[in-house]
């Protein structure tokens, strides 16, 4: 019987029961209801008894710190133990038999063997299966094609394995906020190493990406919104094949969330010169890990503009990035038009929430040509760019009419008032007639 | 020639004559408060211009969640001349409800009230009721996020209510929430149920002023001369009334009644949702009462406290039937009292 199959028996009594039943059916009927008895007394006495944290929670420093945070630990919470990690009797009393080698005791694994000592279980579907269905299998092995898993083959020990990321006895599901790997702590979980400069010393990398990262658009987004879907280390790193995305897979490792611009890329001109010129597809115009969040200054041929970095005065891609600018510009230029004039029409009194609604879709213009910029082609911009002139012309139009409508209406009112008035007046002097005529009551 | 033939034949059939006779018989008196009579009369023109935009409004208002609103932008924004229809309707209906109340209380300090004109008093009392219904069920037609909010603010206070607020509430919201099926049973009050009792309550209240003539405060009783109701008092009742048709056009020209944004039940409450003017008093100090008094809860309390008021006020005439001087001035202060609390209230509403 393997190991994993006396976890299964002692967890689920009632296979081994089904197990014995098999045979002969009064007498081992008869057995199996008292196995089941025994069995049961015995999970209870193993729940009830722990000699590796009644022991270690006595010790004092290191060695006593797996039986201090082993509580919090997500193993634990779903049924595990400290032996079905690291085996040995936790039913026995004295220390030689609680350690003994012929109770499958392994102790603490060497840092090279621990991805596979994680391995055990989390390499195998069906035991998985059991406590988490939809968690991976495959980390061990994608770990194993990752920078830290390669130099961890070749025998440095100073590289990350699944314990320097997820923590030892402490360790928490990802769902779980205080966990080292959910979404918001992520980058400080890198940090501690890739921050460190004297650690990363002996790698030869830099040690700025956390700082950078965290002046970034994707850290606002992830920080101040508490957007989780916003990107961390392991979202373009990956997490157990961590490793720097080439410049043949930037493109690839942006598309995952900004697909339609790394499709446009994709087709642009640009894309031919970037992999003749082995530039780094999106990193080379919005950074890496400080990227900040993106404006129409970028594009163009000001004094900030990025494309003036390569395109000299005169030459097509300047004339292309100036005139892809200034369709942008003169599309929000009509939209602050609209608006202002649908503002003032409103601030009157006048109902234009219609064509104050229609005006969103020269707003959703902008953004949309603001992603055809990636297509390097200003007559792909201008395609988006005139209906939604269109629209802001049609809508300033409807803003005037609300501003004529409403001088109407005052003009109206004027003239309506006079005769109101006037009729008023007509009819307080008949009042005066028909009362002069009258004798006093 | 043939229209005086014309009249004769009306007159025959119609005995316009004798109505006539008794309309030069019909005197008004003339003192110091005589003012105070006009309310009356205007109260009831506003109302007839909610008739007549009312019904204008309903022959392109579409009582659903899915289509009020945009009936009403449609209204506003492409029917000629709807904008005003709409926005009379609105400020119409609002000053109907403060000529109401100055009525009101004109009558209560003039104690105008008192026997043999109880019932009178009591169905303007109920003429009241009936107002303040039209303003809570017209608020919500438009199907905007204000009044969506509101209406369930509203119904919601009368949901607390011991033993029937769970099946008041039920009533007027036509289930549990606020939703398209509220919007139609509110249009159903608005345009039929209401309309028909305002028309049955208008007519016993207009008969018992003519039978009982119009009240002349005690003070003024021996010096106080007498007007002509046909054509003095009339003529001088159209020119307020042609006048506050110059008030509300001027009104729905340079402040037109906002339409706002539609309401979406899933969307939260925007802030500082206030409902009507002349709710504003007692929304006010409901959020003054403490959440809890001894064992009962505040809310409770607040609203069972405004119901017995309400009560009083429906049985003043009932209350007060000495001419004394020291019933007069506890019933003056009383008043004074009342209109104090409800100015102060409003207004602190106003700016909280």
């Amino acid at each position: 019987m393997t190991r994993k199959q006396q976890i299964s028996l002692i967890r689920e009594p009632a296979v081994g029961c089904r197990l014995l039943v098999s045979g002969s059916r009064s007498f081992v009927a008869l057995l199996s209801a008292l196995l089941l008895i025994c069995l049961c007394g015995l999970v209870a006495t193993a729940q009830k008894k722990n000699s590796c944290v009644d022991c270690h929670s006595r010790l004092e420093g290191k060695i006593g710190d797996p039986a201090r945070t082993i509580k919090d630990d997500v193993h634990l919470s779903r049924g595990m133990a400290c032996n079905d990690c690291h085996g040995g009797d936790p039913l026995a009393d004295d220390k030689t038999a609680a350690k003994d080698p012929r109770k499958g005791y392994l102790g603490k694994p060497r840092t090279v063997d621990i991805p596979a000592f994680c391995g055990k279980c989390h390499n195998d579907a069906n035991f998985m299966k059991k406590f988490n269905p939809s968690l991976r299998v495959d980390q061990e092995k994608e770990y194993s094609t990752s920078v830290h898993g390669l130099l961890l083959l070749k025998g440095n020990e100073r590289v990350a394995t699944c314990i320097s990321c997820h923590g030892v006895h402490g360790i928490r599901a990802v769902t779980d906020a205080l966990a080292s790997v959910y979404p918001l702590n992520v980058a400080e979980t890198c940090a501690k190493c890739h921050g460190d400069q004297n650690y990363m010393q002996a790698f030869g990398i830099a040690t700025d990406q956390y700082v950078k990262y965290k002046g970034s658009v994707h850290a606002k987004a992830l920080y101040e919104r508490q957007d989780l879907s916003a990107p961390t280390c392991n979202d373009c790193h990956g997490n157990h094949g961590a490793a720097p995305p080439g410049i043949a897979s930037v493109a690839n490792v942006c598309g995952q969330c900004h697909v339609r611009q790394a499709e446009l890329f994709q087709a642009s001109p640009h894309k031919a010169v970037f992999d003749d010129r082995q530039w780094g597809e999106c990193v080379k115009c919005h950074s890496n890990h400080d990227i900040a969040a993106p404006s129409d200054d970028l594009i163009g041929t000001g004094e900030k503009s990025l494309c003036v970095t390569c395109h000299k005065s005169g030459e097509a891609g300047f004339v292309a990035a100036g005139a892809m600018r200034t369709r942008i510009d003169d599309l929000l230029a009509g939209i602050d038009r609209a608006t202002e004039i649908l503002n003032r029409a409103e601030r009157a009194g006048m109902e234009v929430s219609r064509p104050k609604f229609e005006l969103r879709e020269a707003v959703d213009g902008v953004t949309h040509a603001r992603v055809l910029i990636h297509t390097s082609l200003p007559q792909e911009v201008d395609k988006v760019v005139d209906p939604a002139l269109e629209v802001t012309k049609k809508t300033y139009l409807a803003g005037e009419a609300a501003l004529a409508e409403r001088s109407f209406r005052r003009k109206g009112l004027v003239i309506s008032l006079f005769f109101i008035l006037f009729l008023a007046v007509l009819v307080y002097l008949k009042v005066r007639e028909i009362e002069s005529r009258q004798p006093a009551a | 020639m043939q229209l005086a033939a014309f009249t004769q034949w009306l007159d025959e059939r119609l005995s316009l004559s004798s109505l006539g006779q008794i309309a030069s018989k019909k005197e008004v008196p003339l003192h110091r408060q005589s003012i105070w009579y006009y309310f009356g009369g205007m109260t009831l023109f506003l109302f007839t211009v909610q008739v007549v935009t009312g019904i204008l409004l309903l022959l392109y208002y579409r009582p659903s969640a899915e289509n009020a609103f945009e009936s009403v932008q449609f209204i506003v924004t492409e029917v000629k001349f709807g904008w005003l229809i709409r926005s009379i309707h609105s400020w119409s209906s609002n000053l109907m409800i403060l000529t109401l109340f100055i009525h009101m209380f004109s009558v209560y300090f003039m104690r105008a009230y008192q026997r043999p004109r109880e019932l009178t008093w009591l169905s303007g009392v109920v003429l009241l009721f009936i107002s303040i219904c039209f303003g809570f069920s017209g608020y919500l037609l438009p199907w905007n996020e204000v009044s969506y909010f509101a209406t369930k603010v509203g119904t919601d206070i009368a949901g607390v209510l011991p033993f029937v607020g769970k099946t008041m509430l039920r009533f007027l919201r036509g289930g549990d929430d606020v939703t398209g099926g509220t919007l139609t049973r509110f249009f159903g009050f608005h345009v039929a149920v209401l309309p028909a009792a305002a028309t049955v309550f208008i007519g016993i209240h207009v008969l018992l002023v003519q039978l009982h003539g119009m009240h002349v405060p005690s003070r003024y009783e021996q010096s106080h001369r007498r007007m002509k109701f046909f054509p003095n008092f009339l003529l001088r009742d159209a020119i307020g009334w042609i006048l506050a048709i110059g008030v509300l056009a001027a009104l729905a020209a340079l402040l037109p009644w906002e339409l706002g944004v539609k309401a979406d039940p899933f969307a939260p409450a925007p802030a500082g949702i206030k409902p009507e003017w002349y709710f504003l008093f007692m929304f006010q100090t409901l959020k003054y009462i403490p959440a809890k008094i001894l064992f009962f809860d505040g809310e409770v309390i607040g609203i069972l406290a405004f119901m017995i008021g309400g009560l009083i006020w429906f049985l003043i005439p009932f209350l007060n039937r000495s001419e004394g001087p020291r019933t007069r001035l506890i019933f003056n202060i009383f008043g004074v009292l009342v209109v104090l609390y409800i100015a102060v209230m409003t207004i602190v509403g106003f700016l909280a």
